[in-house]
């Protein structure tokens, strides 16, 4: 009923093609864009920004550079995490030895030199598959995190070993650093994560995004269609790797502030591997919704008891958080075990057919 | 029927967001946050600090009705040691205007830092976090006492040499250095290099990555095989009771360990009898019998307001939660006397913090006589300096070996000069103080 394509006629390829062929698509979206845009910097306050969107941001592009990887190419990696600290890295390198150019071309930029390394990592791909491709990102995950704390010079040889993230302005306004608000820091995050997501959809809907696929479902059959496997393979890496590089570059800049090498670890990896599975590999809005589940599903958690008068120890509501949290996650993998995105799709199927289901 | 279900699941979740507004702070009080760690891989020395910051406040709160007649109101978060999540406990207090923060882990302190003079909240970081933070005119709203890293290395090389007779009887000596290899276990890194060079004497580095902790038997087979004369820890978490399993599995003189102040009872108590002899730097008492415990033992524990269990009280990191609770009230109370405000704020506790001066007339009205030393902070001086002692594990307790060991100021001052120079640059355009500076005494 709400959902209806009953007169939608198509009238060009183009239309028939597109990414949203239902109008009702086309406005949800324009919706949630103008939530994103207007209502949410206008009635959130600070902790909503500073410690949900901002995060939720960072989490949903480092999930789409993985399931870039992981659900369009079915190449499974570890290595999310450090690959977020090479951008986050080589962004802090690059501003400080940089100043005079702005922050916000460093952030993208950083997204290559991650792209590098991890077509770098990528090249073993060819030959090994499945969880030994697993291993040999995790190899990497372990080389990267040690570079960053043993090479003084990624951190300019700062005593505390960490990486902090300077002052700097765009138009005079500040963008990074401390002095920068919440939500100057929130438009550029969604900014970012906007242009990346609609570059990707380009991508994973054209000639790319299908070879990504058929080398997922079966690559001898792709490299017997004319799929040149390694470069594609490798191309599948630069592209994850550049995203979760700039998520990397994000994460340090417009929401931590400052990062040990610690910020970069196997959970960081494990995390987001999480949200690819949750909300369903291969699906970009799959990406948005595990980040989603899995970031801001503990938060609601954690404050739940307190809005309803309830005063428990700080300790046991972060038990309860992890018991919920985790009771939750196997509950949505029961009733769908092809992730959030997939439930998605469901009920846009019953919504159309509604209210007369054949 | 499934979708059904998921998506009243769903619903559920969303529904409770609404909820989640935090509640309003009562005018009459001063709220402390503190963050705890009482779980995670550091809940182990975390549940102790928690309870004896806990307990005090709570005390001063049910003896004194609080801190000049305004109750405090305290409420934990839980950090769970992850630098993201104490981030998010930060975004969480902050609306209900906190007088300080205990950040408890160098990598919340680090983000917090930059922070705290946008924010007006000054940042309590007891003997972690920057050292170079001690520099007052660069980090006008950033606190250390009662001593830097750099100052408990130069305390520890003091006591071996008085060991060996004098600084010049290093000469020639091997001292090894067992730390975590992440910022903290880093930090002495130059200053073991300078000492090294200057002294004489040949420094060995053992670093055991945070991932390592529990598996430290590649370090203590190199401890093996270079025989150093003594050996330096900086650990931290489940690092120190393998560290001192493995000394004692490597037959390594125990008297000859000494560690950074970190180490509790259990860390030691774990490993045995063999584990009799090892040594740690400390600076407060670290028994139930000061006046200030029984205090806390009468008032809270014997209540059952307490989460601590009863023999735990009185530990040494049970009492570096007092004592650092004790800092908390001390500069709440300064600052009500600096202001004659008596809900006081943030920008009020870090003039509070600044003027803070206990003396040991203080000392004793606190109940803490005997318990440490006094301590002096100033508008440059954001640390102190103190001395402190070495204690040693006998089986059951540590007890109290050296004298008050000064640092090594004359060494670490123009390293921390050097390096909060550096920050600043670093970290351009670093703003410079405009905090007005009392200079009450």
């Amino acid at each position: 009923m709400l959902y209806r394509e009953a007169g939608q006629y198509k009238t060009s390829y183009a239309a028939d093609v597109g990414v949203f062929p239902l109008r009702e698509d086309r406005i949800g979206l324009a919706v949630v864009l103008l939530i994103a845009f207007v209502v949410l910097p206008l009635t959130a306050n600070e902790f909503m920004l500073q410690a949900v969107l901002i995060p939720f941001l960072v989490f949903s592009l480092a999930a789409i550079g993985l399931n870039i990887l992981t659900g369009y190419t079915g190449l499974v990696s570890l290595g999310t995490g450090a690959f977020m600290g090479v951008g986050a890295y080589a962004c802090y390198k690059l501003s400080t030895a940089f100043p005079a150019i702005n922050i916000l071309v460093w952030i993208v930029l950083s997204g290559f030199v991650s792209c590098a390394v991890g077509v770098l990592f990528g090249l073993p791909s060819l030959r090994i598959k499945g969880f030994y491709l697993a291993v040999a990102t995790l190899a990497a995950q372990f080389f990267l995190q040690w570079c960053f704390v043993r090479l003084p010079w990624l951190y300019n040889y700062n005593p505390s070993g960490a990486i902090e993230v300077p002052s700097r302005t765009l138009f005079g306004i500040h963008v990074t650093g401390a002095s920068a608000t919440p939500t100057t820091r929130y438009y550029i995050a969604l900014i970012i994560v906007i242009i990346i997501t609609w570059i990707v959809s380009n991508l994973v809907h054209g000639r790319v995004g299908r070879s990504f696929m058929a080398v997922r479902d079966m690559d001898i059959a792709a490299q017997l269609i004319g799929i040149r496997l390694l470069r594609t393979k490798l191309l599948a890496f630069a592209v994850s790797s550049f995203i979760t590089g700039v998520a990397g570059a994000m994460m340090v800049f417009l929401w931590l502030g400052a990062a040990e090498a610690d910020a970069f670890n196997i959970n960081q990896s494990f995390v987001i591997l999480f949200m690819v599975i949750i909300g369903g590999l291969g699906s970009l809005i799959g990406s948005f919704l595990g980040a989603a589940l899995i970031y801001i599903m503990p938060i609601i958690v954690r404050a739940a008891p307190e809005s309803f008068g309830l005063t428990i120890g700080a300790a046991t509501v972060e038990h309860l958080t992890y018991l919920i949290t985790g009771a939750l996650i196997i509950f949505f993998l029961i009733v769908e075990p092809l992730g959030l995105a997939r439930l998605w799709q469901i009920g846009k199927q019953k919504l159309r057919v509604w209210p007369f289901p054949y | 029927m499934k979708l059904k279900t998921s998506l009243l699941a769903l619903a559920a979740t969303t529904a409770l967001t609404a909820f989640a507004v935090p509640a309003a702070q009562a005018e009459d009080s001063v709220f402390v946050p503190l963050f705890t760690y009482r779980t995670g891989p550091f809940a182990g020395s975390g549940i102790f600090i928690a309870d004896g910051m806990h307990d005090y406040l709570t005390m001063l709160n049910e003896r004194d009705g609080g801190i000049g007649g305004v109750k405090i109101a305290v409420e934990e978060c839980e950090t769970g040691y992850d630098t993201k999540k104490g981030l998010e406990c930060y975004e969480a207090v902050k609306p209900k205007n906190p007088v300080m923060v205990n950040p408890w882990s160098t990598g919340i302190t680090l983000p917090l830092i930059p922070r705290a003079a946008v924010d007006k909240i000054p940042i309590l970081s007891m003997a972690y976090g920057l050292s170079a933070s001690a520099q007052g005119d660069t980090f006008p709203w950033i606190f250390n006492p009662p001593d830097t890293y750099w100052d408990g290395f130069s305390q520890i090389i003091k006591f071996i040499a008085a060991q060996e007779g004098g600084l010049d009887k290093l000469k020639g000596k091997k001292i090894g250095y067992i730390y975590l290899d992440a910022g903290y276990g880093r930090e002495p890194l130059p200053f073991l290099d300078q000492l090294s060079k200057e002294l004489g004497f040949e420094a060995k580095l053992y670093p055991v990555p945070a991932a390592e902790m529990q598996n430290q038997s590649a370090q203590w087979l190199n401890v093996r095989r270079d025989r150093p004369n003594y050996i330096i820890m900086y650990g931290w978490g489940a690092m120190q009771p393998t560290a001192i399993k493995e000394a004692v599995k490597t037959n390594y003189p125990m008297d000859k360990f000494i560690s950074i102040w970190w180490p509790s009872e259990d860390d030691a108590r774990g490993a045995g009898d063999g584990a009799k002899g090892f040594k740690m730097l400390n600076w407060h008492g670290s028994t139930p019998d000061f006046p200030v415990i029984k205090d806390v033992q009468k008032y809270v524990v014997d209540a059952g307001k307490s989460q601590s269990p009863k023999e735990k009280v009185g530990t040494t990191l049970y009492n570096r939660g007092v004592y650092n609770s004790m800092l908390i009230a001390e500069a709440i109370r300064t600052a009500q006397q600096v202001t004659g405000k008596k809900v006081v704020t943030g920008e009020d506790v870090r003039r509070g913090l600044e003027d803070l001066n206990i003396d040991a007339a203080r000392l004793k009205a606190l109940g803490m006589e005997g318990f440490t030393g006094p301590i002096k902070l100033s508008c440059s001086d954001h640390n102190g300096h103190r001395p402190t002692f070495v204690q040693q594990w006998d089986g059951s307790k540590y007890v109290k070996v050296s004298d008050w060991i000064e640092p090594l100021s004359d060494k670490v001052r123009p390293l921390l000069q050097a390096d909060a120079k550096a920050y600043a640059e670093k970290n351009a355009p670093w703003p410079a103080r405009t905090e007005a500076c009392d200079a009450r005494s």
